[in-house]
């Protein structure tokens, strides 16, 4: 074993890893290019995603408008392009919330076990039993559906798979040597929780939220079908396909183009989660 | 388990209860006509003047003895409007999941034989496609292919108008439903497909890492035995368990099928009473469905100890 190889750090070895599997390089270039896709939107789109065109409604895609026109004669590409933000914002906020929710609970319920952690998972029983559209459905009847209110939603139904996996981790590594000489050391209990262990836990958490990203694209965008995600004239690619809905007899682009952008964001950030499981947990190598 | 269920109903009940405007108001937004007094009186009559824990403990009083009350929208029994729904929603959950586990199956075991192999690698994309389609996207391009396009099948419903002078169960019957139940079948059990035909391969991968098929293998036997009679019964255990824990997720599931294809059933059902804030109606759906689901794993627990002498010793 050489030098270089020794210094070598987790996070590089990780990259490494990740490098050398295909599925995940694309994963990880899908994901990569909706995202600069959507950043740069205002300088990509062609359009205003919000001019109303009346001579050229429900165009085919053409040249000047790649992806067709919608009812009112606004660009589907530029729409997507704008909409592609909010999606991914629902997405990486919905798990932003999840997971802190989740890292909250199962890390008392990991460490202190007793009575807490029998709470929170009879807890994680209870919201695994109904299902998340009825609460989802119910919780946006009463708040209206604004783009906030969808985050917090879907964030507050999605916090039962990290808990779980962040209180797995608690359990394993509560009575390892290091955590034991930080007690010895007099650590408090929240030092040795979010210093000590959480850190040494983070891995599965990592690819719960890849993959938790894309989970959460697909509830708003199905909440948008619905008629309860993101309003018109707001675009996201949710309510973009849902507005194409009543239009798929003559203008089928409306449907298939935003839907097929849901399809290939959740697919990358599927496979760059599944690659970063194998990357990171050392029983999959061979 | 009590606990469990306990917990479901009063988030269920607290959730519904939640809303400002109960379902008077719901039933008044239409007609703004009715008078204050009308109002009141509807209030009394849904008892939604009472506080919500005294609501509560009337409403499960009633619920444990299996009277799930009336529907708010219609007066009809919640019992029936149910039992009127129920045998479409499950009639197509039945049939996508008895087609998900022909082909998930088989598929599972043949990528975990051959792992990496071409199968294996066209299956793993296929099921990565599977998992992140939007089912209500595939819905409707199938829509629009197959039913307006080439017009082979019909999109929306479970039969076709004309088709009420028409014997039930008569062959042009069952055809007629058929035709109607073939797309909504299929785009169910997309995703499903994906997801389990990925875990049939992973628990066949873990069962065939196990000495005791090592074992199996060195004392002679042939690969067809050691795969379907020592690795397959191994593998397919954790099948049981996943399948008691789908409930909560096909009646969601449902909820955007039957919108998608106009199907009356139970996730149309669930859907209009949640927006018309009929607390019986949605109560009497959602109650029994967690009940199930949770019958359902302890089913799985029961029949894992059955299946594996390992936890019986526990």
């Amino acid at each position: 074993m050489n030098k270089n190889q020794k210094s070598e750090s987790f996070f590089t070895r990780t990259i490494q890893l990740l490098l050398q599997n295909k599925l995940a390089v694309l994963g990880g270039a899908m994901v990569l290019t909706v995202f600069v896709l959507s950043i740069f939107a205002p300088l990509i789109a062609p359009y205003d995603p919000s001019a109303i065109d009346i001579k050229n409604i429900l165009m085919g895609p053409t040249l000047s408008h790649p992806l067709g026109t919608d009812e009112l004669g606004r660009d589907v590409f530029s729409r997507m392009l704008w909409g592609g933000r909010i999606s991914l914002e629902v997405g990486f906020i919905a798990v932003g919330i999840a997971t802190l929710i989740g890292i909250m609970l199962g890390s008392l319920a990991g460490y202190y076990g007793g009575w807490i952690d029998s709470i929170v998972m009879r807890s994680v029983d209870v919201m695994l039993s109904i299902p998340t559209i009825f609460l989802v459905l119910t919780v946006i009847a009463i708040l209206e559906p604004s783009i906030i209110n969808i985050m917090i939603v879907i964030g507050l139904t999605s916090w039962m798979e990290p808990a779980r996996l962040v209180r797995a981790e608690f359990i394993s590594l509560r009575e390892r040597e290091f955590v034991l000489a930080a007690h010895a050391m007099g650590g408090t209990d929240t030092r040795i929780m979010m210093k000590h262990i959480l850190p040494n836990g983070l891995s599965p958490i990592f690819v719960s939220a890849t993959m938790g990203i894309g989970g959460a694209i697909l509830i708003e965008s199905a909440l948008s079908f619905l008629g309860l995600g993101v309003q018109p004239p707001t675009p996201s690619w949710g309510s973009l396909l849902s507005s194409g809905k009543d239009n798929i007899e003559i203008a089928w682009w409306l449907s298939a183009f935003p839907g097929l952008a849901i399809l290939i964001t959740v697919l990358g950030y599927n496979l760059l989660g599944e690659g970063l499981r194998d990357a990171l947990d050392p029983r999959q190598r061979e | 388990m009590i606990p469990i269920l306990f917990g479901i109903t009063i988030l269920s009940f607290g959730v519904m209860h939640m809303a400002p405007g109960g379902p008077a108001e719901a039933q008044m937004e239409f007609s703004s006509k009715a008078s204050s007094e009308a109002r009141e009186r509807l209030r009394i009559l849904y008892g939604a003047d009472q506080p919500i824990h005294k609501q509560y403990a009337t409403w499960i009083t009633k619920f444990v003895t299996l009277d799930f009350g009336v529907a708010f929208a219609d007066g009809r029994k919640v019992k029936d409007k149910i039992l009127q729904s129920l045998p479409i929603t499950l009639t197509i959950n039945l049939l996508s999941l008895g087609l998900v586990l022909m082909i998930a199956i088989p598929i599972g075991i043949m990528s975990a034989t051959r792992q990496y192999s071409l199968l294996d690698r066209f299956t793993t994309i296929f099921v990565f496609v599977g998992f992140s389609t939007p089912s209500f996207w595939l819905a409707l391009l199938l829509i629009y292919l197959l039913g307006v396009q080439w017009g082979v099948l019909p999109i929306s419903g479970i039969q076709s108008l004309g088709i009420d002078g028409i014997e039930k169960w008569s062959w042009r019957w069952l055809l007629d439903v058929g035709a109607h139940l073939v797309l909504p079948v299929f785009v169910s059990a997309f995703t499903g497909l994906a997801g389990l035909s990925r875990y049939m391969r992973n628990n066949m991968l873990e069962v065939l890492r196990q000495d005791y098929i090592r074992t199996a293998r060195a004392k002679g036997l042939p690969e067809r035995e050691v795969i379907y009679k020592h690795a397959l019964r191994n593998a397919l255990m954790p099948v049981i368990t996943i399948l008691g824990l789908a409930i909560p997720g096909i009646i969601g599931g449902s909820v955007i099928m039957e919108t998608v294809f106009s199907i009356p059933g139970m996730g149309q059902l669930l859907y209009q009473a949640v927006f018309s804030r009929d607390y019986n109606l949605a109560m009497g759906i959602l109650v029994p469905a967690a009940f199930l689901t949770m019958l359902g794993n302890f089913l799985a627990d029961i029949a894992y100890a059955f299946t594996d002498p390992r936890i019986r010793l526990r």
